[in-house]
């Protein structure tokens, strides 16, 4: 017998006791209550709580708040889809791992902000270009649009379609692992700087 | 390479030996302090939260009780999005499968995603018998391999270091494992990650083949998910051209809209963070983006044998968020050597029983009493295992799998001298005599005092040797009720 037809056979022997037919319903999530106040604002403020550097600014001023950003003199690399101009960054055209270690910073957009836990999802679309790329370079400017943050995690998830790979970030790389106290920078970037632009 | 957990001694031994150690307790009392006051702080933010962990347990629970169903499903929805999909009925089947699929692509080395599963299988060991290298990327993990050490907590298995010694074993070790630690490498927490970040990236930017396991799989869509911190997980589920992932069956969630109860309740409950840094999800094969060769190994290796258990098949619904034993008071002073095993502290006491089956081994067997019943296990756990229930239960099943033996288990030597006792007014009175009797002797000898100044026996000859082995046994009081109601006519003179 295969391993398949095996393990199958013994997961429906195991639960042989067990009436499916009955099965309860999963109750829904309990949703949180709507955040006090502005979720642009909240969302800023539990982003800022994971030591990321975070602003706001009108769509005016986006392209300036975005170049004060950058490491100045660094090399930059930007999705391909990416709508704001960047004098002098390159655009991501399937740049290998060891080109992409020399680049300094990258800017993308991002698909859904979580106010609730400051959480950016990326989805990987060409505005924020592929998972390798807003991971290898050491310093992240990711820019959201405020009508793109939702409350909590329950309004995300809906929106977020799974056949795209994701990658949810809350703050930059960390670890816990020294005496399970949070340090910031090991693997992925070092420095998140998040601009929420308001349309 | 790292040590195995083969051959460790029961429960009791191990303990006796992690008790001694001075500094261990230090450590761990320390980071279990830590963490329990940070999970504290973020779960009080939710007014809901209790709530949603009998949404989190109804999820879980509802992905079991239909497990078959979910798993072809699973796997039709893998392959329908370019995965290839391998079932494994143990260790062994699951270490031959990533090593082919290593081999086949002529790697010497792999990267490793943090995961519980593979250590459960002994994939490094295996991988390296066929010559090929496993690098552990999570800083804990790569301390603990580094260290020769084994992992001692769930999320953070080189919680028993501290910083001096972590800072040791990479002045010591890295060198002869790739890039070598700076020569002023400090004890500081961020000189020692980037340290850490040197050292792995190299790793990273060459390799062809990682290995992972995953935190949820999603039915439905066919979505892996993995949950981490550093950044090392989205490295090693991006870089390299070839991803093999090592699933237990267990980890299945019927829903892409029931990950949203457990990313609640996961971060929260396991770093005592709102969200951790980073959680990656993947539908098999991205065109351009990310592995183009992407496999997932199915594991069994004794969850069906828990799933059969219809008291202890809870335990399937774990998220490994390790809450429990960060609040466990008999972890937080023996550490996770201890349990012997890459599953400690109270999930662990009930978790390898479970999978690996009462009556087999005495290390296994030893675990369902490595607890007070103190239920603070149940209380943290967010998907509700009731942990001390299940304790008992396998208590049960371990006293009744040694039925057949010459010699029996204390415990059973123990009730049926209580059976005997307790049957008859007369025995009964005459066995608190000989009690009170014992109490004068055992409160002389008693070199021990509990907490509150009773005195106790350390460890006692004869029949109750094995008990007070592990135990301080409280001296019996001088007087039984029977006699004191007697002598005091019921506390009226
Ligand atoms: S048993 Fe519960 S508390 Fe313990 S690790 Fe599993 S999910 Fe967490």
């Amino acid at each position: 017998m295969s391993a398949r037809d095996e393990i199958l056979g013994r997961v429906r022997a195991a639960l042989a006791d067990v009436d499916t037919s009955a099965d309860v319903a999963v109750p829904a999530a309990p949703r949180s209550a709507a955040p006090p106040g502005d979720v642009v604002e909240l969302f800023l403020e539990r982003v800022a709580d994971y030591r990321a550097v975070v602003e706001r600014c009108s769509v005016a001023d986006l392209v300036e708040r975005v170049r004060a950003a950058l490491p100045e003199g660094g090399r930059v690399v930007v999705p391909p889809g990416l709508e704001i101009e960047i004098v002098g960054a390159v655009a991501d055209d399937h740049l290998s791992a060891a080109e992409l270690d020399a680049v300094d910073a990258v800017v993308t957009a991002a698909r859904v902000g979580i106010a609730e836990t400051g959480t950016i999802v990326l989805d990987h679309q060409p505005d924020q270009g592929r998972r390798a790329l807003s991971l290898v370079p050491d310093h992240h400017v990711c820019v959201v649009r405020a009508d793109q943050i939702v409350p909590d995690v329950p309004d995300a998830v809906t929106m977020l379609d799974p056949s795209r790979p994701q990658t949810w970030i809350s703050g930059p790389s960390a670890t816990s692992d020294i005496e399970l106290d949070r340090v910031e920078g090991v693997h992925g970037p070092r420095v998140l700087h998040v601009i929420v632009v308001d349309p | 390479m790292s040590a195995t957990f083969v051959g460790m001694p029961a429960f009791p031994e191990a303990a006796r030996a992690a008790l001694a150690d001075p500094q261990l307790r230090h450590n761990l009392a320390h980071a279990t302090d830590t963490i329990r006051r940070k999970r504290a702080s973020v779960v009080a933010e939710i007014p809901e939260w209790e709530e949603l962990r009998l949404v989190g347990a109804a999820v879980k629970d509802s992905a079991l009780r239909s497990l078959d169903t979910h798993l072809v499903e699973l796997e039709e929805r893998l392959v329908a999005n370019g995965a290839v999909v391998h079932w494994a009925r143990d260790a062994a089947e699951a270490c031959a499968i990533v090593a082919e699929v290593a081999t086949r692509h002529s790697a010497e080395e792999v990267v490793k995603v943090k995961s519980m599963v593979t250590q459960e299988i002994g994939l490094n060991e295996a991988l390296a018998a066929q010559g090929i290298a496993a690098w552990e990327t999570d800083l804990a993990e790569l301390i603990v391999q580094l260290g020769d050490d084994l992992p001692s907590h769930i999320l953070v298995p080189a919680i028993h270091r501290n910083r001096a010694e972590i800072r040791e074993i990479f002045r010591t070790k890295m060198a002869a494992a790739g890039r070598p630690a700076p020569d002023d490498l400090t004890d500081d927490p961020a000189a020692l990650a980037g340290a850490a970040r040197e050292h792995l990236r190299e790793k990273f930017l060459r390799a062809k083949v990682a290995v992972s396991g995953a935190n949820f799989a999603v039915a439905e869509t066919g979505t892996l998910v993995v949950v981490e911190s550093e950044g090392n997980g989205r490295m090693c589920l991006t870089l390299p051209d070839v991803l093999v992932s090592v699933v237990g069956i267990e980890k299945v969630l019927p829903t892409w809209e029931s990950l949203d109860p457990m990313m609640r309740l996961l971060p929260r409950s396991s770093t005592g963070e709102r969200m951790n840094p980073y959680t990656s999800t993947w539908s098999g094969v991205t065109p351009g983006d990310g592995p183009q060769e992407v496999h997932v190994v199915l594991l069994d290796n004794g969850r069906t044998n828990a799933l059969a258990d219809d008291v202890g098949r809870q335990a399937l619904r774990c998220i490994r968020c390790s809450a429990c034993l960060n609040v466990c008071p008999v972890y937080e002073r023996t550490g996770g050597h201890a349990y012997g095993s890459v599953y400690p502290g109270p999930i662990g006491a009930i978790l390898n029983p479970l999978l690996k089956g009462t009556g087999v081994d005495e290390q296994t067997d030893s675990l369902p009493y490595a607890s007070s019943l103190c239920g603070a296990c149940f209380e943290a756990c967010p998907v509700r295992i009731d942990i001390p229930e299940v304790l008992v239960h396998l208590r049960t099943k371990v006293v009744d799998s040694h039925r057949g033996d010459r010699v029996l288990k204390p415990e059973a030597v123990a009730m049926k001298a209580a059976a005997f006792a307790f049957s008859d007014a007369r025995r009964l009175a005459l066995a608190e005599r000989a009690s009170g009797l014992a109490g004068r002797v055992i409160g002389r000898w008693g070199k021990t005092r509990l907490p509150g100044g009773r005195p106790a026996a350390g460890r006692i000859p004869g029949p109750g040797a094995a008990w007070t082995s592990a135990r301080d046994m409280p001296a019996p009081p001088k007087e039984s009720f029977r006699a004191w109601w007697k002598r005091t006519s019921g506390g009226r003179s």
